[in-house]
């Protein structure tokens, strides 16, 4: 699993805060415990400050990389604030997240990363509205992926996110999901897929059950990236679970290094 | 509770053919489908709304109520007096400009459409002049609007300054809502109201148009 820590968004009180009054050492250490528990990437967002974004992104990036050699998920639809954050973005190849179909973004993100190696997450989402179904997302995956492919972004770079929508308010919507990540997966072997799929237990009473099983089934169906809290001992496991069941944890090595670890205590 | 109780019970108890048996009952006792309708239901869909903002009742359990309480009106729709005046007032909803997300708006619409209101859903991604034009030609007395991300709130200041430059702002009461916005932020950009989920947001905009 590729995760992309999500904790350093300043729509978190905490964060927002550690921006406005530059605290280096706050944003750091967020930075540096999302590392050392398995993050693959740091996701940086200052999408609260429109006027101020791409200094304060550019903060952000210099002080995760302060800490870590974890590249950066830059999240952003912004270019101008993608573009100073890439400025100052040193070492492995970070990820951009996140392009769709909207026009807008289409347009103002596609230049971007265009021939370049920098990953990126794209939006099962257009400016027809919100994908009902698994045929709605494949078309948008669909354009994406040769959208992107055209523009020589490769296809171990591009992470396809299928958008997850409540259970709550209807009862289809995570099979939607959970097959169009099958059908992802087999269409376009080598490609990623990527979520925050905490989305799916919104409007309903204790969630984190809900995601942790989710999250074991979406491994089976092929989920291979996450956007998540690192930290989530409980996701951890079923994360670890899903793989080892899944058929992607040789000799259930990582399910027995994890239980020795305590994790399923 | 009113003489409709067993219509709000069943309303509330998710019972469908208790519900029509019900109201069934009560018009062959010679009820009023209005105060059947006004009482019994929307009393009932108002409890709802009230236990959904105390997290005693979830989505889909709104949902649920809501699809019942539909049938329910079906069968009393023929026998209803036939004034437009009887409903608790009329709301434009949409999500602004930029913002694709509907959910939320959708539940907002259901429990206004629920609690009485005669609603006008604009749909998503709506430019303020769409928002203005509707409202010279539907005249609501509540506008709503939605927006889901941190980039499309100020889009939410950018229409309400909008109204006021098209003379349109002090002929209604702008109510807002979604994840990133806040009661503060209602304030900031001048809005009347906020609600944080959609049980609320019917009881807002009734508290809004009873002052």
């Amino acid at each position: 699993m590729i995760i992309i820590g999500e904790l350093i968004n300043a729509s978190r009180k905490a964060i927002g805060a550690a921006i406005k009054e530059k605290d280096e050492q706050a944003v750091r250490k967020v930075a540096a415990d999302q590392a050392e528990n398995g993050a693959s990437f740091i996701d940086v967002n200052a999408g609260i400050f429109v006027d101020d974004e791409p200094d304060y992104l550019t903060w952000l990036v210099k002080n995760v990389q302060a800490v870590t050699d974890v590249p950066c998920a830059i999240d952003s639809p912004n270019p101008k604030a993608i573009e100073a954050a890439l400025a100052v973005h040193k070492g492995a190849a970070p990820m951009i997240n996140s392009i769709s179909l909207e026009k807008d973004r289409w347009e103002n993100l596609l230049p971007i990363v265009a021939g370049t190696d920098l990953k990126v997450v794209a939006l099962c989402m257009s400016d027809d509205g919100m994908p009902q179904t698994v045929d709605d997302r494949m078309k948008i995956a669909d354009k994406l992926v040769n959208g992107l492919l055209q523009k020589d972004v490769k296809l171990e770079n591009i992470f396809i996110d299928p958008l997850v929508q409540p259970l709550s308010v209807n009862k289809e919507f995570g099979m939607q999901f959970l097959d169009t990540i099958e059908q992802i997966t087999t269409q376009f072997a080598g490609i990623h897929t990527a979520c925050g799929l905490s989305n799916i237990s919104y409007g309903l009473p204790a969630r984190k059950f809900i995601n942790r099983a989710f999250m074991t089934i979406a491994i089976a169906k092929g989920l291979d990236g996450a956007i998540m809290n690192p930290m989530d001992k409980g996701m951890i496991a079923a994360i670890t679970l899903g793989e080892a069941l899944a058929g992607k944890d040789d000799f259930c090595m990582k399910y027995l290094k994890a239980f020795r670890a305590g994790l399923f205590e | 509770m009113s003489e409709f109780t067993s219509v709000t019970e069943a309303l509330l108890a998710l019972d469908a053919d208790k519900l029509l048996g019900e109201v069934d009952k009560y018009l062959a006792d010679g009820a009023n489908a209005d105060a059947i309708l006004n009482d019994g239901l929307i009393a009932g869909m108002d409890i709802v709304g009230d236990r959904m903002q105390e997290g005693d009742m979830f989505i889909p359990e709104v949902l649920m109520a809501a699809q019942i309480m539909g049938k329910a009106v079906e069968k009393l729709k023929p026998l209803l007096a036939d004034d437009a005046g009887s409903s608790a007032g009329k709301v434009l909803i949409g999500t602004v400009k930029g913002d694709l997300h509907d959910i939320g708006k959708n539940l907002v619409s259901m429990m206004l459409e629920s609690a009485g209101f005669e609603i006008k859903d604009i749909g998503v991604d709506v430019e303020p002049a769409t928002f203005i034009s509707e409202i010279k030609a539907f005249q609501p007395d509540v506008l709503a609007l939605s927006a889901l991300l941190t980039t499309t709130m100020p889009m939410m200041k950018s229409t309400i300054e909008a109204l006021a430059d098209a003379g349109v702002r002090d002929s209604l009461k702008v109510i807002v809502g979604g994840a990133p916005v806040s009661d503060n932020f209602a304030r900031e950009i001048g809005a009347d109201g906020y609600a944080p989920d959609a049980g609320s947001a019917s009881k807002l905009a009734k508290t809004l148009l009873s002052n």
